[in-house]
């Protein structure tokens, strides 16, 4: 393992980006989503999730640790990148500077929403709907929860891509093409289920 | 008339490896069907800048002059390409001349394009066939497969997919596309296919495979259609499977 440590880093980056960090963000969205069907549906899906047996061992094991993993080794990889879509002006160069962008924003939206949220937690906070309430009743945390979830959710889709090309499941490029589209879909319909869960707090 | 025509050129210069780059001008007299090589050679030939100032012959490579060598690769208007088919009259003036600084600049637009002709060392870019005696024909190799790995058989090593590839730079030791794609030629070889773990073990090594971030840029500006993606598509699949056998375990070679 040791020549080739680097391909070992780089495929273990690309696996933990979808399993578990990516289907956690869906998991995550998705009970977020009974937000929109009133204050006491989402206490009683925030309150399932927090009393799950094992609760710190999964998150530490399915969130954190994987998660700190892709984050530190995806910041080392957005920077060795010498970004070039002035010049070279295609549609895949672009969703690769996208690709970059958006995890460094969602670094820095995750590392604020886990302080307000899991860390106040640990700290006695309660977190349900009020919490939620009141971080989302200043316009400006709004514009950073909206631009912080769509940004994970394209990190995450565009991220699908890119995994089926590192893994070489998608190899010809009719394949890449409708996984591009495949990806798209996945993007809209997420956005709009972390949309809708944000706003319904507002 | 025809006689007072001139072509304009912006030419990036630098005199030596360390020196700094600077721009000069050139109006080159126009003929009809010239090319950028044309052009350089006629500053050559009379190396005096657009103010009039005497100057140097500029320096820069070329070999084939039909854009099947790679020698002449220049980033000509933005876009890196070979300048032997560059032609000056599909060319928006003025005509920018700039070297591939991905690579190291040795002169002007003469660039030391040998990290990838060590790559294709490191890659084992050739099909073995010496030995102490005759080894006899190798298998064959259907007439389709012929006709599809002549394709891949097109790179030139011109550098122009390391030029337009984003991870390719001073702070990544990317090994970049053209050697990639060099190996599914090889591996897909009847007789090279003999030493496919060889090839695929090494680009899985440090700077290798992995580090291709799918900008494709380098398919979208490959001079010679190569589908460079494919290539490294297809390697991620097999240095997949090849990693597993190489872990999970098999005694076979």
């Amino acid at each position: 393992m040791a020549s080739n440590r680097e391909f070992f880093n780089r495929r273990l980056h690309s696996l933990l980006g979808v399993i578990p960090v990516g289907l956690f963000l869906v998991q995550h969205l998705v009970v977020n989503h009974f937000a929109t069907g009133g204050e006491e549906s989402f206490n009683k899906a925030a309150h399932f999730m927090e009393s799950l047996p094992f609760r710190t061992f999964l998150e530490i094991f399915v969130i954190f640790l994987p998660l700190l993993f892709h984050a530190i080794y995806g910041i080392y990889i957005a920077f060795t990148a010498k970004n070039n879509v002035s010049r070279y002006s295609f549609f895949r160069n672009w969703m690769f500077l996208l690709q970059r962008v958006t995890g460094v924003i969602t670094l820095i939206f995750l590392a604020w929403h886990v302080w307000e949220t899991r860390i106040a937690a640990a700290f006695g906070a309660d977190v349900n709907f009020d919490m939620m309430e009141s971080i989302l009743s200043n316009p400006f945390m709004v514009a950073f929860y909206v631009i912080g979830v769509v940004s994970a959710i394209f990190h995450f889709a565009n991220g699908l891509w890119s995994f089926a090309v590192s893994w070489g499941i998608t190899v010809s490029p009719r394949s890449q093409l409708i996984s591009t589209y495949v990806t798209l879909v996945i993007f809209i319909a997420l956005s709009i289920v972390g949309i809708r869960a944000i706003f319904a707090f507002v | 008339m025809s006689e007072t025509r001139t072509v304009r050129f912006i030419i990036s210069r630098q005199d030596s490896p360390e020196a700094e780059p600077y721009q000069e001008e050139f109006e080159v007299p126009y003929r009809p069907n010239m090319n950028v090589i044309s052009a350089l050679m006629e500053i050559r030939r009379n190396p005096v800048n657009a103010k009039g100032q005497e100057s140097s012959p500029i320096t820069w490579d070329m070999n084939c002059l039909e854009e099947v060598c790679g020698a002449c690769s220049m980033v000509i208007n933005g876009k890196p390409r070979q300048s032997c088919s560059a032609i000056v009259d599909q060319l928006e003036q003025p005509i920018r001349l700039e070297p591939m600084r991905t690579f190291p600049v040795i002169r002007d637009l003469q660039v030391d394009r040998s990290r990838m002709f060590d790559s294709l060392k490191k890659v084992k870019a050739w099909i073995p066939i010496d030995g102490t005696y005759d080894l006899g024909p190798g298998p064959r190799m259907p007439e389709k497969k012929r006709q599809w790995a002549y394709e891949l058989s097109k790179c030139m090593t011109c550098g122009v997919c390391l030029e337009a590839c984003p991870n390719v730079n001073s702070n990544s030791n990317f090994i970049g596309p053209a050697p990639l794609s060099q190996v599914r030629l090889f591996n897909s070889h009847p007789t090279g296919e003999m030493h496919k773990a060889e090839r695929l073990d090494a680009i899985m090594g440090d700077g290798g495979l992995a580090n291709c971030g799918n900008s494709q840029n380098c398919v979208q500006s490959c001079p010679k259609g190569i589908p460079l993606t494919t290539s490294i598509a297809a390697l991620n699949r097999d240095t997949a499977i090849q990693s597993f056998k190489n872990f999970f375990g098999s005694d076979q070679v």
